[in-house]
């Protein structure tokens, strides 16, 4: 074996790692380009705020993009405080036993469980047992069931993140253990849990195949009426257009699939917005 | 006249034995220090005096706390009313990030003790007054307790104690983040409020128990080896261990 002087050595793993980091940025990079170059032609208000006509080839997408937003925002609406709870009980109240091992555990499978399993799931209990039917309320409930495991542990590393000094000095006040919460730990970890949810709603707006079977219309050229209504969604849209219609206009599926990337990027763009903007705040 | 007695009293975390039988009297209005070497259990003695080692898992104890008669190991008591009884403060300071206000009202506002505000605020500054803070902080009031000097934390935390209206207040090693002249400010500030709570200790620096308390206990491996006057502690002990220990010898 060669041995490469100590320089070179260290020139030449820096080389490699930074090549390494490189290689992460251009598919991003990549992704972002060929969409933005094949559809912003089709991108226009129209196309945003129309109804779409001739079998999808025509018209626009608002169907589709308001099926999105309202179950992905129902969706976070069931889970945010559920998992807020969640969390508030595994981080301060929770003993090390074996119930909350096995609590543990179950969040870390759940969160590991395949989506299409969600979907599964969501159209055996939710459509129907529950005769919800095909609905936004059975597609959010998907969902959320889908991103509890991780509003949960974002939202018990925000709670961990509040000093454990400032539980001891509320305690030691003669404030309950939930006052403490209330009062202290709460709003400290606020921040933390915020930015983990609009994250949360990036996530899931992109999500397909939990909507698949419990949301999602092929073709509804109407706006739902009631969460009870079936609705057209981002992504199972950008799927059948691209896939099961023919001669649809190329630049058509790239403005679809640009929206539901800009959906995603905004709520992004928004969650390190509020991150930096609270941390300004933060002292401690 | 005994403000504290400590009876027959054991302190386990888990299987660790830490706290061995302790038998220990603390005298109503004096400051008493509790010295000895790392780990040997003098903060678990001070936090088990306020029950604030409840919230650690595993802990368990034996044996009485009895303060003005009443043991605060009964289930009857409430932990609540016995900690605004028994204030503390800690190593480091630890305001809440909040405003030098809202820190000193927390207690008053969460504990529901007083919701008239006039009360409030007269009792915000009584207790910065207390500790000698009102003179800077009274223009401040509403900024950032955390832009406060390690010091100035260090007071608004007994500040935030003493609104509350304690009988008794609890210090861990209140100094040991602070330089000498802050040092000295603080024991002078705990000199004064000798006259009106009952003051005790745990400190790592000898000088410093020899300069403010009445009386010492020195403890070693979770036992306590001798309590006495700290006079007699630091110039004639009766057990070599206590010599050696305040001689520095060890520890």
């Amino acid at each position: 074996m060669i041995k490469l002087s100590p320089k070179l050595s260290q020139k030449l793993s820096y080389l490699i790692l930074f090549l390494a980091t490189i290689l992460a940025v251009i598919p991003v990079a990549l992704i972002v380009f060929i969409i933005v170059k094949n559809g912003v032609s089709a991108l226009t208000w129209e196309f945003l705020t129309s109804m779409p006509k001739d079998g999808m080839r025509g018209g626009g997408i608002l169907p589709a993009i308001l099926g999105t937003l309202s179950i992905v925002m129902s969706a976070i609406f069931l889970t945010l405080p559920i998992g807020v709870c969640a969390a508030i009980y595994l981080n301060e109240y929770a003993k090390d036993n074996l119930l909350t091992r096995i609590i543990k555990l179950a969040i870390v499978n759940l969160a590991g469980v395949p989506s299409v399993v969600y979907g599964l799931l969501g159209l055996g209990i939710f459509v129907m047992f529950l005769k919800l039917g095909v609905s936004i309320i059975a597609g959010a409930l998907t969902l959320s069931i889908m991103e509890l495991p991780v509003v949960i542990t974002t939202a018990r590393g925000a709670l961990n993140s509040v000093p454990y000094s400032f539980r001891e000095a509320s305690l030691s006040l003669g404030v309950s253990r939930w006052q403490t919460i209330r009062y202290i730990v709460l709003p400290n970890a606020l921040p933390g849990i915020l930015t983990g949810a609009i994250l949360s709603i990036a996530r899931i707006s992109g999500e397909t195949a939990p909507i698949l079977f419990t949301a999602a219309a092929f073709y509804i050229p109407y706006l739902p009426h009631s969460i009870f209504d079936q609705v057209m969604t981002l992504p199972y849209h950008l799927y059948i257009i691209s896939t099961q219609i023919p001669n649809m206009p190329k630049n058509v599926i790239f403005a679809t699939a640009l929206v539901l990337l800009m959906i995603v990027l905004t709520m992004s763009v928004l969650a390190i917005i509020a991150r930096i903007y609270f941390r300004k705040y933060r002292k401690w | 006249m005994s403000k504290i007695e400590i009876k027959n009293f054991n302190l386990y975390y888990t299987n660790f034995h830490a706290l061995k039988n302790i038998n220990i009297n603390i005298a109503e209005k004096k400051v008493t220090a509790i010295i000895g070497p790392s780990g040997c259990g003098k903060s678990t003695l001070l936090r088990s005096i306020n029950r604030i080692n409840d919230t650690i898992e595993g802990v368990h104890t034996s044996g009485e706390i009895n303060i003005s008669g009443e043991n605060i190991y009964d289930e009857e008591i409430d932990v609540g009313i016995l900690r605004r009884n028994v204030g503390m403060v800690f190593q480091r300071p630890n305001p809440f990030p909040l405003s030098i206000y809202e820190n000193v009202a927390f207690g008053l506002k969460v504990n529901r003790i007083y919701s008239d505000r006039n009360i409030i605020n007269e009792t915000v500054e009584k207790s910065l007054k207390a500790v000698l803070l009102w003179d800077y902080a009274k223009d401040k009031l509403h900024k950032s307790a955390l832009g406060l000097t390690l010091e100035q934390q260090q007071r608004l935390c007994i500040a935030r104690v003493i609104a509350v209206a304690p009988n008794i207040i609890l210090l861990d090693e209140p100094c040991s983040s602070l330089d000498p002249v802050a040092t000295q400010k603080i024991e002078g500030l705990m000199i004064q409020l000798n006259n009106k709570y009952t003051i005790v200790i745990v400190t790592h620096n000898m000088q410093q128990a020899a300069r403010i308390s009445h009386n010492t206990a020195f403890m070693l491996l979770g036992k306590l080896i001798e309590f006495d006057k700290t006079e007699k502690i630091f110039t004639n002990p009766l057990i070599k261990e206590t010599e050696d220990y305040v001689s520095g010898r060890f520890g």
